[in-house]
């Protein structure tokens, strides 16, 4: 099964690796899985949170753009696969993202140019919740509005936890459905583990073309999958020693066989 | 320049049916006609300018060829990182277009002058900086920006007409050639027009325009021109650090070229705390035509 499977490699990627960024990879693992049976050959995926490079590698390799081989590269010396997407190297990574609120306003331009070449594929991009702080994103959002970008589908992976912080400890929920639903959003919230219904909100997105952006604010949780990592912020920086590196992967077989 | 550039965008908008033009917000009395012609690659985006660099990146890694308009510091300063990493990480066909670079908008003070755009853009990846000194300029950037296709900025100004320019079209353009100089002056950018009064029945002081940082290029001309004079003073609406003169040493020491003597004149803030027009803040950072003057009196 994928889910199972995809987190497994992930969690050896970062184990090998000796690294973090393990959790909110964690969270937005089954988004990508979504996003990528879902997606076109031609369409592109912007990971925004490029902290959760790891998902987008190990869903690369599973599609078979990144060899086996080259993913044990990741985090040493002369990979193409640095701890945040780098630039120029797969077609499936068309930006450098990890500096916070540069994939949203992208996405807008590739989705207003599909829009000016009267091209009808569509254009994902997937944020942090976290991320959704950032000004550009509120300057994207306006723009997606003003300019019909229907063909934009954001998804926000809403784990609630931030890099110093819960998000309602910090600026407050800015991922929340009123506020994009103020702007003009047309906005699906929906369980952000739960395949079916991801697949189910994206093929809605791609029916209702009515002049509106699509957001789907997917709830998450963070670390899904392992249980010690749950909903822990410390998971956002921490990597696993051997034996939590083993427990992890018990724990995945519990949640994933049960 | 102003005028200069609207009239080009729309020739080669004519031309090229790929090319995007994005304005936070502005260009009123200058753009309309643009604006109206090709409405669908007309982009207002707003007062949101960061978003408008990443909006242009993805517009270029589809296809289009996008420039990007704002007043100069609001169209660098405020949105370095997205032109760092969205536009010149990827090589793409991003021209961030700042109108008004240095003391251009003058009276209307600090927040809208750029002393430093060009020490902030000219190390990126990719980037080209493209400073137009004479209206004539404007045409020929513009040419390059769009055939190179790559990360540009054209830095705007209030550039004088000045047709009897002997070579138009060089990089490090020969404003004026004397037989046996003394002096090799240097400048960037409209100010050029504060030297070439400054010159005014002088035989003895040749005067260029580098039109480019980082420099392409040095030309025959401008070589040997150094290597006669060992006596280089350069003249630049921009701060010392990053500027046309740091670049200037830098090059001329790499190619092994022998100075004597070597000052530069730059925009040196607010000294006095006070603010005004761009002929003010000129004399104020001494690049008028008084301060150049009484420079060749004594070099």
């Amino acid at each position: 099964m994928k889910q199972l499977d995809l987190r497994r490699r992930l969690l050896k990627l970062y184990f090998d690796a000796k690294c973090g960024h393990i959790a909110c990879s964690l969270s937005c693992l089954d988004l990508l899985i979504a996003l990528f049976g879902q997606k076109k050959e031609d369409e592109r995926v912007i990971l925004s949170k490029g902290h959760a490079a790891g998902a987008l590698y190990v869903m690369l390799n599973h599609i078979g753009e990144i060899s086996d081989n080259m993913l044990t590269t990741f985090y040493q010396n002369a990979t193409k696969l640095s701890a945040h997407p780098s630039a120029n190297s797969f077609t499936n990574i068309p930006f450098a993202l990890g500096s916070l609120g540069h994939g949203f306003p992208i996405a807008s331009g590739m989705a207003k140019a599909k829009k000016i070449n009267r091209d009808s594929d569509f254009v994902y991009v997937l944020m942090s919740d976290g991320e959704t702080n950032e000004g550009t994103t509120w300057e994207a959002a306006h723009f997606a509005v003003a300019n019909r970008l229907d063909n934009l589908i954001v998804i926000i992976d809403r784990n609630r936890l931030q890099g110093f912080g819960g998000t309602d400890s910090v600026l407050g929920d800015t991922a929340a459905v009123e506020k994009w639903q103020a702007i003009g959003f047309d906005v699906q919230e929906v369980d952000g583990h739960d395949l079916k219904a991801l697949e189910k909100s994206i093929q809605r997105c791609k029916q209702e073309n009515l002049g509106s952006p699509h957001v789907i604010i997917a709830n998450t949780i963070k670390g899904k999958g392992v249980d010690y990592m749950e909903n822990k912020m410390e998971w956002h920086y921490l990597p696993m020693n051997e034996e939590q590196y083993e427990n992890a992967i018990l724990s995945l077989e519990k949640v994933y066989y049960a | 320049m102003r005028k200069e550039f609207a009239a080009k965008i729309g020739q080669l908008f004519e031309s090229d049916d790929k090319l995007v033009f994005l304005t936070g917000d502005l260009g009123y009395n200058a753009l309309e006609e643009i604006q109206a012609k090709y409405s669908d690659r007309f982009i207002n985006a707003g007062v949101a300018e960061q978003n408008m660099v990443g909006l242009a990146s993805g517009l270029a890694y589809e296809g289009h060829p996008s420039f990007v308009y704002s007043i100069a510091p609001f169209a660098v300063y405020r949105t370095l990182e997205q032109i760092r990493l969205d536009v010149c990480i990827h090589n793409h066909a991003v021209c961030i277009v700042g109108n008004g670079g240095g003391y251009g908008y003058g009276i209307m003070g600090a927040t809208h002058h750029a002393n430093e755009d060009l020490a902030c853009l000219s190390p990126l990846p990719n980037m080209i900086c493209w400073v137009p000194a004479f209206s004539e300029d404007v045409e020929y950037c513009l040419d390059q920006i769009v055939t190179r296709k790559g990360p540009a900025y054209l830095r705007l100004g209030l550039g004088v007409s000045y047709p009897q320019l002997i070579k138009i079209g060089l990089i490090n353009q020969v404003v004026k050639s004397t037989k046996k100089p003394r002096l090799t002056i240097i400048t960037q950018g409209p100010v050029v027009k504060n030297a070439i009064k400054a010159l005014a029945g002088i035989e003895d002081v040749d005067l260029f325009s580098m039109l480019t940082l980082p420099i392409f290029d040095l030309t025959p001309a401008l070589k040997n021109s150094i290597e006669s004079t060992q006596n280089v003073l350069v003249i630049e609406e921009h701060t010392e650090r990053g500027g046309l003169a740091e670049h200037l040493l830098m090059r001329l020491t790499r190619e092994k070229l022998r100075l004597n003597q070597f000052e530069a004149f730059n925009a040196k803030g607010y000294p006095s705390k006070t603010y005004g027009s761009q002929d003010f803040h000129w004399k104020e950072s001494g690049l008028d035509v008084e301060s150049i003057q009484n420079y060749l009196v004594n070099n």
